[in-house]
């Protein structure tokens, strides 16, 4: 926990007037599960925009790299080129291909070439598919593998996602609301399934569930957005007895947890 | 847990309708001459049935962008005729001393009858060196490519997508329409090219020898469809088919996937631009014609319907479209000459509020009908 592996300071970005982010600093270090918290229009998912390149910020500094080498100028670059660095998303919606088989949406997803000639003369080989069928056993969809993934259930578009996302095998994962729409024990799953991954990923999740939270937070840092910025960071239950937070976010109506 | 097997049966789909495609194209490219060189059927039906196949090329390459790409291109035509544009310059170049001009002394130039008409008294620089017929094919693709590669590098660059994207092409076809009916850009003005007499030596008007060509003419355009056909087929089986249509149904996922899908795009849009070419090639010396009238945005939006009433999203269904519309208005334009588009239109919409997944669903729909319970026919692609 030397250097982070991703670097995010003084950020800002304006929509129409609207302060979605300002003046952010965070830092995720390497192997790190991160849980950001939020209420409303905190700026969570403009967060994650600006990160993987689909929103530019107006000022600030987006970095990320190895610890070891130089790091790469995150502002400067697309989408396509961030996640080839190794940054993958997940959508706050599931978006998986509908009208392709589970199989081949994880195909779509494996690490490789990416360039329009290579897709036209590869070919899966056995590593392809080994590696696919380990996938799948992971995110319990092996029964399904021949299903087009329009007809999966909500909580197994999540975890095709996610699915999708590990075929990335990126070093940093950014996930937007992984337990949207699933059952507890889906829910308790997803947390376990995360809890594993960390450590050989970075990995920085959004989520409203608390109970969820609570779940993967353990003893990982929680950051808390408000109106664009960091109102506070630190163990779950630090910030859940901090009176500032329970003031904007989890001391509206009921009390604690829900 | 009765889960369809989508894998398996949509890849046997897949195969049995380029197995039904390839038998059918065969048949077309060795029966339909046969029975005509023997006079089982006339030379009109086999220069009708010769232009329905390079009508067949632009709706494939409609399908391409449209079905499989999630591209609404409205300007397709433009590809089409400047396919037909580029042969049709080595046409008129073939009609030599035989057009009307020389013929009555006043054109010992050789020059296209249209030239003489506006004056010039030589062959403009950019038409010499389409006396070659290699130059003239290499020119049916590199020119409608260019402009492909072009318009779809800026408008894919600056992510310019669907309706939008669809306007844009129409602009474009409209431009260049208005450019080629100048008369001072010397390709016809608003009569375009006609007249032709020969190509590649054979005449294509002479009694004797004229059938024959056609005949020729015929089987080049079905030889073209059937390759066209196994390239796509092809292509649906590659990674890039699993990209392209993954971009037709969630582009960002692609983008944030590691793929620059305006590449991908790019990459479509300029394959379709050659197929569409290649149909309007074939097209020119069948039809006799070629005139701007052939790049208004109707013409594009035309096809459009025809891929739309076959099935889009599938290999047989824009042949399917273009050949039934097409054969369609053949007999209506004769028999109700003045309700041909009121039948048209009301053809579109009884497909698009009936029948979203076009005439090749059809045999799933009625299966259906007939209550088949338990495996419910998927049609293959329904996003109307």
């Amino acid at each position: 926990m030397s250097h982070p592996i991703l670097t995010v300071e003084d950020v800002s970005k304006t929509y129409d007037g609207f302060k979605a982010i300002s003046d952010l600093n965070f830092y995720l270090f390497e192997g790190e599960l991160r849980t950001v918290i939020g209420p409303n229009g905190a700026g969570k998912s403009t967060f994650f925009d600006l990160i993987t390149g689909r929103a530019k910020p107006d000022k600030g500094r987006i970095e990320f790299g190895p610890p070891s080498a130089p790091g790469h100028d995150l502002t400067a670059l697309s989408e396509y080129e961030i996640n080839r660095l190794g940054i993958g998303r997940k959508f706050q919606t599931p978006s998986v291909y509908v009208e392709h088989t589970v199989w081949d949406n994880l195909v779509l997803s494996l690490k490789g070439p990416r360039g329009v000639f290579a897709s036209l003369f590869k070919r899966q080989n056995s590593t392809d598919r080994d590696r696919i069928a380990e996938l799948l056993k992971l995110i319990r969809l092996d029964a399904k593998s021949n299903w087009k993934a329009g007809l999966l259930a909500h909580g197994e578009k999540q975890w095709l996602e996610i699915g999708m996302l590990l075929a990335q095998d990126p070093k940093v994962l950014l996930v937007d609301e992984p337990a949207a729409g699933m059952s507890d024990e889906e829910t308790h799953r997803t947390g376990e399934l995360l809890i594993s991954l960390a450590g050989r990923h970075s990995i920085v999740v959004i989520e409203h569930d608390m109970t969820f939270v609570k779940q993967i937070a353990r003893d990982n840092p929680v950051t808390v957005l408000h109106q664009g910025h960091v109102l506070c960071e630190g163990k779950f239950e630090e910030v859940q007895a901090n009176p500032k937070v329970r003031e904007v976010y989890l001391g509206r109506g009921k009390h604690g947890t829900r | 847990m009765s889960a369809p097997a989508p894998t398996g049966s949509l890849l046997r789909t897949r195969h049995l309708e380029f197995t039904v495609v390839g038998v059918l194209l065969v048949l077309l490219t060795v029966i339909f001459p046969l029975c005509n060189a023997h006079g089982l059927l006339s030379d009109f039906t086999i220069t009708l049935w010769g232009k329905y196949l390079c009508y067949a090329l632009l709706a494939i390459s409609v399908d391409l962008l449209w079905g499989y790409t999630g591209l609404l291109s409205l300007g397709q035509a433009l590809f089409f005729s400047l396919g037909g544009y580029m042969f049709g310059m080595y046409l008129m170049l073939q009609i030599g001393m035989l057009g009307s001009y020389a013929k009555a002394g006043q054109n010992p130039a050789g020059l296209p009858d249209f030239m003489v008409f506006l004056g010039h008294t030589f062959l403009p620089l950019f038409w010499r060196p389409f006396n070659s017929f290699g130059f003239a094919a290499l020119m049916v693709f590199l020119v409608p490519g260019l402009v492909a590669l072009i318009f779809g590098f800026l408008a894919f660059r600056s992510r310019i997508k669907g309706v939008y994207f669809s306007i844009l092409t129409q602009a474009l076809t409209y431009g260049a329409a208005l450019m080629f009916f100048r008369n001072d850009f010397t390709m016809g003005g608003n009569n375009g090219f006609t007249d032709f007499k020969f190509i590649l030596g054979h005449s294509l008007v002479e009694p004797d020898t004229g059938p024959a060509t056609m005949r020729g003419l015929f089987v080049a355009s079905a030889l073209a469809l059937l390759l066209v056909c196994l390239f796509c087929h092809w292509l649906n089986g590659t990674k890039f088919g699993l990209v392209r249509q993954a971009i037709r149904d969630g582009e960002n996922r692609v983008l944030f996937s590691g793929y620059a899908t305006a590449n991908f795009k790019l990459f479509v849009f300029v394959v379709a631009a050659f197929i569409a070419a290649v149909g309007g090639a074939l097209f020119v010396p069948q039809a006799g014609i070629i005139n701007p009238d052939q790049m208004t945005p109707d013409k594009s939006i035309e096809a459009v319907v025809w891929v739309a009433v076959g099935g889009r999203g599938t290999l047989i269904g824009p042949i399917i479209g273009a050949i039934t519309i097409n054969a369609l208005r053949s007999w209506a334009t004769q028999a109700y000459p003045d309700s041909w588009l009121i039948i048209l239109g009301l053809i579109f919409l009884l497909v698009v509020l009936f029948l979203p997944g076009g005439i090749v669903s059809l045999p799933g729909k009625l299966k259906a009908l007939r209550g088949h319970k338990g495996k419910p026919a998927e049609p293959a692609a329904t996003r109307a």
